[in-house]
C-alpha cells in the first residue's frame, strides 16, 4: 500500500523525467556554455582558453550596434505590419468565416507545407525588377525603370512579414473565436456606435507614424508613405471602427495579439534568411553576422557573445511581457 | 423625443449600409487579398517545378517541361540531402512524441511541486530565436570534445548532432500540441471504466490513448513538417552533412536546380494529402462517437 502511494507520488516525475532531461542537456546547459564560451580568447588553430574576458561584451555592442538596431527595427516593422494585415484576416475567418472557415484556415497555414527557404526563393522571382509585380508597372509607366524591390531593405521587410504572417494570424483567430458573439451585439444595442472622432484622429495618428516610420526605415523619404498611410488609417479609423469593437472586440483580443505579436517577434529578430536572399549589404541584420562569425569565421568568442545578447534580450523582453500579462495566460496563450 | 429618435434611426441606418458594404464586398475581398499573398510563392514553386531545366539557375520561366519530374532526384548529392532529410525527420517525429506526450500527461493530470518551472522550461525553446538554439548548441559540441565523454558522440558533427537538436526544438510544439488535446478531456469516460473492473494499465490503452490519438497525431504531423524544413538549427549543427533545406541554401548561389522544385512540391502535396485525411478520420470518428452517445 505505501509502496503503491510513493509510486503515484513519482508518477509525474518519471513522466517528465525523458523529456526535461533532454530539454537541461540540450537547451539549458548549451545556453550555459554558449555564455562561458563567450569568455574564451584565442582562436580554431591554436586553440581557445577560458580567460573570463568581459570586455568582449562591450567591444561586440560597441562594433555591432547597428546591426542589433536594425534587427529590432525591422523585427517591430514586420510584427506591426503583420498584426495589419493578419486581424482583419483573423476577424474576417472568426466573425464572417461561414461554410468557409476551415478551408481559409488552412489556406493561411498551407505555407507551411512548403520549405521557407523555397516560399523566399519564390519572393525572388516575384519581386525581381522586371519580375511578375514590377514588371507589369514599369511596362504601363506607374514605375520608373530603375525602380526596384529586390535588393532593398523594404524587401527585407516584406519577406519577414511573409514568414511569419500565420503565426500572427493563427493566435488572433484563436482568440477572436472565443468571443461571445452577443457581448458585441449588447455593446451595441446600448448605442456602442461610430467612434468619431476619435477614430478619425487615433486612425490619422496611427496610419501617418507608422508611415513615417517605414518610409524612413524604406529609404523613400519622411511623405513618400506617411501621407497614403494617414489618409487610409483615418478612413478606417472613421467607418469601420466602432466603439463596441473599442471596448469589447479588442481588449477581449488581447491574449491573442500578445501571443501573435510574441510568435512573430522573436524569430523575426533573429531571422537572417530574409535579408541573406532578399537584401542587400546595408540590410543585414544580427542573425547573419552571428551565422557569419561563427561558420564562416569561427570566431566563436564574439559570436557567442552576440548570441547571448540577443537571448539576454528576449528574455529580459519576456520577462516584462510576463508581468503584465502573468506567466500562465503567456506560457498557455502561446498554443 | 420623436425627432431625435429619428435622427438616431437615420444614423443607425447609415452606419447599417457602411457595415453591410464592408460585410458584403470589402472583407471578402481583403480576405482573397491576403490568401492570395499567402499562397503565391507556394504557386510560384509549384509552377516552376515544370521549369524547363536547361539554363543555369530557376529564377526565370523557359518553357512548360516534364524534365524535372522525369527524374527528380537526378542530382549529385540531392538524393542523399532528401535521404538525411527524411531520416532525420522520422527518429525525432517519433522520439519527441514519445518524449513530449510523457510531459503533456504529468501536467495535465497531476499536481506537483515544480510544475511551472517545468511549463517555463517547456516555453523557452520555443520563445528562442533559431539562431540562438542552433548557436548555443555547437558551441556545446564544439566544447563537448573537453568533456569526460566517449569521443565521437557529439562532436565531430554529423547525422546524430543533427537529430539531438531537432528532437530538442520539437518536444517543446509536441507538449504543447498534446496538452490543449488532453485539457478538455472527459475523465468520467476513465473513471466509468475503472469502475467496471479495468486497472489502470487497461484502462489507458483502452480509454485514454484512443481518445488522444488524434492530438498525438497532430502533434506528430507538426513535429514532421518544423524537421523536415529546418534551416537554421540544421546549418550550425550539421557539419560536413547535408539535408534538404541546407541542399536548397547551397545551390542557392550557383543557381538552384528545378529538381529542388519538384521535391519540394511532393512534400508540399503529401503534406496538404495528409492533413486532409486525418481531418477526413477525425471527422468519421467523431461521427461515429456521436453516434454511439459518447
Amino acid at each position: 500500500m505505501r509502496r503503491a502511494l510513493h509510486l503515484r507520488a513519482a508518477a509525474p516525475y518519471l513522466l517528465l523525467l525523458p523529456g526535461l532531461l533532454w530539454l537541461v542537456v540540450f537547451y539549458v546547459y548549451p545556453a550555459f556554455q554558449m555564455f562561458l564560451t563567450s569568455l574564451w580568447t584565442g582562436n580554431l588553430d591554436t586553440g581557445y582558453q577560458q580567460t573570463w574576458n568581459w570586455g568582449i561584451y562591450q567591444e561586440a555592442i560597441t562594433e555591432y550596434w547597428p546591426w542589433l538596431a536594425r534587427s529590432i527595427i525591422y523585427g517591430g516593422l514586420a510584427t506591426i505590419l503583420a498584426f495589419a494585415l493578419g486581424f482583419p484576416l483573423a476577424y474576417a475567418i472568426a466573425f464572417r468565416g461561414g461554410q468557409y472557415k476551415n478551408v481559409l484556415l488552412f489556406l493561411v497555414i498551407a505555407p507551411f507545407f512548403t520549405s521557407f527557404l523555397l516560399r523566399t526563393i519564390s519572393w525572388k522571382i516575384i519581386l525581381a525588377d522586371s519580375g511578375l509585380v514590377l514588371g507589369p508597372l514599369k511596362q504601363i509607366g506607374i514605375l520608373p525603370e530603375e525602380f526596384r524591390l529586390l535588393a532593398t531593405p523594404a524587401a527585407v521587410i516584406a519577406g519577414i512579414t511573409y514568414n511569419f504572417l500565420p503565426f500572427m494570424t493563427l493566435p488572433l483567430y484563436v482568440a477572436l473565436e472565443k468571443i461571445d458573439k452577443r457581448l458585441i451585439e449588447a455593446a451595441e444595442d446600448l448605442y456602442a456606435g461610430p467612434w468619431r472622432p476619435q477614430g478619425t484622429v487615433a486612425g490619422l495618428a496611427i496610419g501617418g507614424v507608422l508611415g513615417l516610420v517605414v518610409g524612413l526605415v524604406m529609404d523613400y523619404g519622411p511623405f513618400a508613405l506617411s501621407i497614403p498611410f494617414g489618409l487610409a488609417g483615418a478612413a478606417i479609423g472613421t467607418w469601420l471602427i466602432s466603439q463596441a469593437f473599442i471596448r469589447v472586440t479588442l481588449p477581449l483580443a488581447l491574449p491573442g495579439i500578445f501571443a501573435g505579436s510574441l510568435l512573430t517577434f522573436i524569430p523575426a529578430v533573429g531571422d537572417f534568411v530574409n535579408a541573406e536572399l532578399l537584401g542587400n549589404p546595408q540590410s543585414l541584420m544580427i542573425g547573419n553576422v552571428i551565422q557569419a562569425r561563427y561558420l564562416q569565421v569561427t570566431d566563436y568568442p564574439t559570436a557567442s557573445a552576440l548570441s547571448f545578447i540577443l537571448m539576454l534580450a528576449i528574455l529580459i523582453g519576456l520577462f516584462i511581457y510576463a508581468r503584465i500579462i502573468g506567466t500562465e495566460e503567456l506560457t498557455g496563450a502561446s498554443i | 423625443m420623436a425627432t431625435s429618435s429619428v435622427a438616431v434611426g437615420a444614423r443607425r441606418s447609415r452606419a447599417d449600409r457602411v457595415a453591410r458594404a464592408v460585410d458584403h464586398w470589402i472583407l471578402p475581398i481583403y480576405v482573397v487579398g491576403v490568401t492570395a499573398y499567402l499562397i503565391l510563392p507556394v504557386a510560384v514553386m509549384i509552377l516552376f517545378s515544370f521549369n524547363d531545366p536547361t539554363g543555369r539557375s530557376n529564377l526565370v520561366w523557359r518553357g512548360f517541361s516534364l524534365e524535372a519530374w522525369l527524374s527528380p532526384l537526378g542530382r549529385p548529392g540531392l538524393g542523399e540531402a532528401v535521404r538525411n532529410s527524411l531520416v532525420v525527420a522520422f527518429l525525432s517525429t517519433i522520439i519527441a512524441t514519445a518524449l513530449g506526450t510523457l510531459i503533456a500527461l504529468a501536467l495535465t493530470r497531476y499536481q506537483f511541486r515544480g510544475r511551472a518551472t517545468t511549463n517555463v522550461l517547456i516555453f523557452l525553446p520555443m520563445a528562442t530565436p533559431e539562431i540562438v538554439l542552433g548557436a548555443s548548441l555547437l558551441t556545446m559540441f564544439v566544447a563537448s570534445v573537453q568533456l569526460p565523454i566517449p569521443q565521437g558522440v557529439l562532436f565531430p558533427l554529423n547525422i546524430r548532432t543533427i537529430l539531438i537538436a531537432h528532437i530538442m526544438f520539437n518536444i517543446s510544439f509536441v507538449v504543447v500540441t498534446v496538452k490543449a488535446r488532453l485539457s478538455n478531456f472527459p475523465r468520467n469516460l476513465e473513471e466509468a471504466a475503472m469502475d467496471l473492473g479495468a486497472n489502470e494499465w487497461t484502462t489507458f490503452w483502452k480509454v485514454t490513448f484512443p481518445l488522444i490519438l488524434p492530438g498525438i497525431l497532430a502533434a506528430a504531423l507538426l513535429a514532421f513538417s518544423l524537421s523536415i524544413d529546418d534551416y537554421v538549427v540544421t546549418a550550425f549543427t550539421s557539419g560536413q552533412t547535408e539535408t534538404f533545406p541546407l541542399f536548397i541554401y547551397g545551390s542557392q548561389l550557383r543557381g538552384i536546380p528545378v529538381q529542388v522544385n519538384v521535391i519540394g512540391t511532393i512534400i508540399f502535396g503529401s503534406a496538404v494529402l495528409l492533413v486532409l485525411l486525418t481531418t477526413l478520420w477525425q471527422r468519421r470518428v467523431a461521427a461515429r462517437d456521436y453516434g454511439a452517445g459518447v
